[in-house]
């Protein structure tokens, strides 16, 4: 942890952790017993799934859980599934969970190998949604948003990580397959890599504009890169994908090169283990290994009351249970020691103006905080910058009171997201009624 | 199966820069200690009795404040004890205690706590006190009539008072010297002028108040009086006597760069700041009271929602 200086009147800087020029291969973990996927529909009526308990599935099989529905997952272990059931995560994002007992034997499912040979999008949106780093292929092969310019990240989005710049160091050759496979099935010819400066001789070698991100919290984070990209901000309230600009993971896109390099889809993704020391490891995992196999693979002992955290320590979300699973986009998995743990209070904020100081959005902060609190969600969005927001978190970092100023704002953002589908569904149920009646 | 380790889970971020209200408080306080100690050495067990009451009441104030409205306990931010220690370095050391007693009151609870506890009050608690107290009761202020019983080594004149009756001839009688170094009437904690800055600057350079209201409050007290004596040199005092007499130096360090009363953008800082300043100089030579520290920041506090919304552009921001 980070603490703040005896010279408070300067503003603290928090920075990247840029890879070591010394940095260590990553250690491999054996395919587990038991593998948990998540697949990002749940279901309502167990007759909607359409696999069952001790269904034979293969590494690299394709498994659609709920009918009629588009999100997929494949399966990264040989086994056979041992349990289906609803799993609700942050945000009450729905997801379904799918356990699979990992067999000795490994079978590959041939399916993708067929179809490799000719790289197209409807392909590749068929198989690779979910492998090591995310792609977001639905995003491109969307008719409605015009990208027009894809945003390669080498650089972690949050600090203390640093497996996104490993990849790239690493796996130059993958990213420059995978970009050839990128422009072949999208058709844009528009890429840049955003790196931070030790990685631009890697990043040159991969043919892509480049960009150079700064070492300073939050340079790299995606609306910050996509300013450095475009030149100007992106209007509060649009997305990304508004200007026109898809960001994908440098992980994903080594994903991409391997995937049609090997012939079948990979299902390993690095991941930096934090320990409570601060030291760090990086190791190759096969997605949906349970995060208490990691540990126990480093002998990390976990105890009550310690704290841990998938992703980085500014963004990422802390989990209630060690058997939640390695996902695509687990960058990096942080355990802090109980006593270490820092928590927020229900104290009011005193106006001392440090949030305002730090933030890169020039929100006012002191104000923004007082309407959340309040539930004006609807007064904050139009009144008080809250979608002008770029999620750093800088705000609770540095908060005198320690309110939970970033989590107020990514609620806010959450209840309004979800506020005109409630009052759609209100008017639809009233409508239907006044019909019957 | 193994037993499952409970977790502690929470949102992010999952650092914290280590700051607290707690810190803040007991650090101000710890800085004005600087200042307390002179006037406690020069005053003796009187002023000691007043800082001691000051303190104390204000904290059972909160303590009493706190189980009435049966909130949590908040006297471990240490506000209230901050609040009472404030109070004390303004008054004259032979205060009565009922008058410092009174003063913690409406400085804890009608300053402070009826606006919603801690970051919720638009004014200075301290200075809510001191002006309720001064309308109420304004002879136990009158620092000349206070201290009557003290021959001490030095001019035993307020030399504010002395300045306002006798006109600007009387100026030379105070050397800069004694000014800064406490020789001079005034509050416990007022008086010190090298302890308060000293203090001060510690406090900016680690960050718990705020330069640019600091040292554009300076500046407003200095540019203001300057012109005044360019303007008229005959009938007013030059800026160096403005500076160090008086709440002064308090003001700018101590009690203009309290939280919730004062802007925290860069721009209205300044404006802010400034106007105390400006504002205390005009209350001094043309206004009808003595002193003007107390009453210019009250009025930039009530400005002070309204300057700060002087602001930069939320990055993003079309319309």
């Amino acid at each position: 942890m980070i603490k703040k200086t005896f010279v408070g009147l300067l503003k603290p800087r928090l920075e990247y952790d840029i890879l070591s020029a010394t940095h260590t291969e990553p250690e491999i973990i054996p395919a587990p017993k038991k593998v948990t996927i998540l697949s990002g529909t749940s279901f309502e009526r167990s007759d909607a799934v359409q696999l069952k308990v001790g269904d034979k599935v293969k590494t690299g099989q394709k498994l659609v859980p709920v009918i009629d529905s588009e999100d997929y997952v494949i399966s990264t272990v040989t086994g056979t599934i041992s349990s289906i059931s609803n799993y609700t995560g942050n945000f009450g994002r729905a997801f379904t969970s799918i356990t699979i007992d990992t067999d000795d034997t490994e079978e590959i499912d041939e399916k993708f190998g067929e179809i490799c040979n000719k790289p197209d999008l409807a392909n590749a949106v068929d198989f690779l949604g979910s492998v090591p780093g995310g792609l977001p292929l639905k995003i491109l092969n969307d008719p409605e948003k015009s990208i027009n310019r894809i945003v390669i990240y080498g650089m972690d989005k949050d600090l203390l990580m640093t497996t996104t710049q490993f990849v790239v160091k690493t796996r130059t050759d993958l990213i420059i397959k995978g970009i050839g496979i990128l422009k072949e099935i999208t058709g844009i010819e528009n890429i840049t890599m955003a790196v931070p400066s030790s990685l631009m001789h890697n990043a040159n070698k991969t043919g892509a504009d480049v960009t150079i991100i700064d070492k300073e919290y939050p340079s790299a984070l995606p609306f910050m890169i996509a300013k450095e990209v475009l030149g100007d901000y992106v209007p509060a309230g649009r997305s990304l994908e508004d200007m026109g600009i898809c960001l994908i993971s440098a992980e994903a896109i080594a994903s991409l090169g391997a995937a049609y390099t090997e012939g079948k889809i990979p299902v390993k993704k690095v991941v930096e283990i934090v320990d409570k020391d601060g030291s760090k490891k990086y190791v190759s995992v096969t997605m949906g290994t349970p995060v208490s196999d990691v540990f126990k693979a480093f002998d990390i002992k976990v105890k009550d009351k310690d704290r841990v955290i998938v992703g980085g320590p500014m963004t990422g979300s802390s989990i209630y249970s060690v058997d939640y699973p390695v996902q695509a986009d687990t960058d990096a998995v942080i355990i802090q020691d109980g006593s270490k743990v820092e928590t927020v209070s229900d104290y009011p904020c005193i106006n001392c103006g440090e949030c305002v100081r730090i933030c890169p959005s020039k929100i006012q902060v002191n104000i923004l905080v007082r309407f959340l609190e309040a539930g004006e969600y609807q007064e904050a969005a139009d009144a008080h910058d809250l979608y002008s927001c770029v999620e750093c978190g800088l705000c609770s970092y540095v908060c005198t009171s320690k309110m939970p100023v970033f989590q107020y704002i990514r609620l806010a953002k959450y209840e309004l997201a979800n506020a005109p589908a409630e009052v759609e569904a209100e008017e639809e149920t009233e409508a239907a009624e006044e019909e019957n009646a | 199966m193994h037993s499952q380790k409970k977790l502690i889970v929470s949102h992010a971020p999952f650092w914290h820069d280590g700051s607290s209200i707690t810190t803040r408080s007991y650090h101000i306080m710890l800085a004005a200690m600087l200042a307390i100690i002179p006037g406690l050495i020069m005053y003796g067990a009187s002023a000691v009795a007043v800082v001691s009451m000051s303190v104390s009441s204000a904290i059972l104030w909160e303590l009493a404040f706190n189980k009435i409205s049966k909130q949590p306990v908040s006297v471990g931010d240490g506000n209230a004890s901050l609040i009472g220690l404030l109070f004390a370095m303004m008054l004259p050391a032979t205060s009565p205690w009922w008058v410092v007693v009174t003063g913690t009151f409406v400085a804890v609870i009608i300053g402070k706590q009826i606006f919603g506890g801690i970051g919720a009050n638009p004014f200075n608690p301290v200075l809510i006190g001191m002006s309720i107290l001064m309308v109420a009761w304004k002879d136990y202020f009158d620092f000349d009539a206070a201290l009557v019983n003290y021959d001490l080594d030095m001019v035993m004149v307020y030399p504010l008072a002395y300045l306002k009756n006798f006109g600007v001839s009387i100026v030379d009688q105070f050397s800069i010297i004694d000014l800064l170094t406490g020789k001079q009437v005034g509050g416990i904690g007022a008086t010190f002028g090298i302890g308060i800055i000293l203090g001060g600057i510690y406090l900016i350079i680690r960050g718990f108040i705020r330069w640019e209201i600091t040292i554009s409050f300076l500046a407003g007290i200095f540019i203001t009086a300057l012109a005044f004596q360019i303007s008229d040199p005959q009938n007013y005092a030059g800026p160096v006597f403005h500076l160090l007499t008086g709440y002064t130096l308090l003001g700018a360090f101590y009690l203009s760069t309290e939280d919730s009363s004062s802007p925290v953008n860069f721009i209205p800082m300044l404006i802010y700041g400034a106007g105390c300043g400006v504002m205390t100089v005009l209350i001094r030579n043309i206004g009808a009271y003595v002193d003007g520290v107390v009453l210019a920041i009250l009025l930039m506090n009530l400005a002070n929602p309204l300057i700060d919304k002087i602001r930069p552009k939320a990055i993003g921001k079309v319309a």
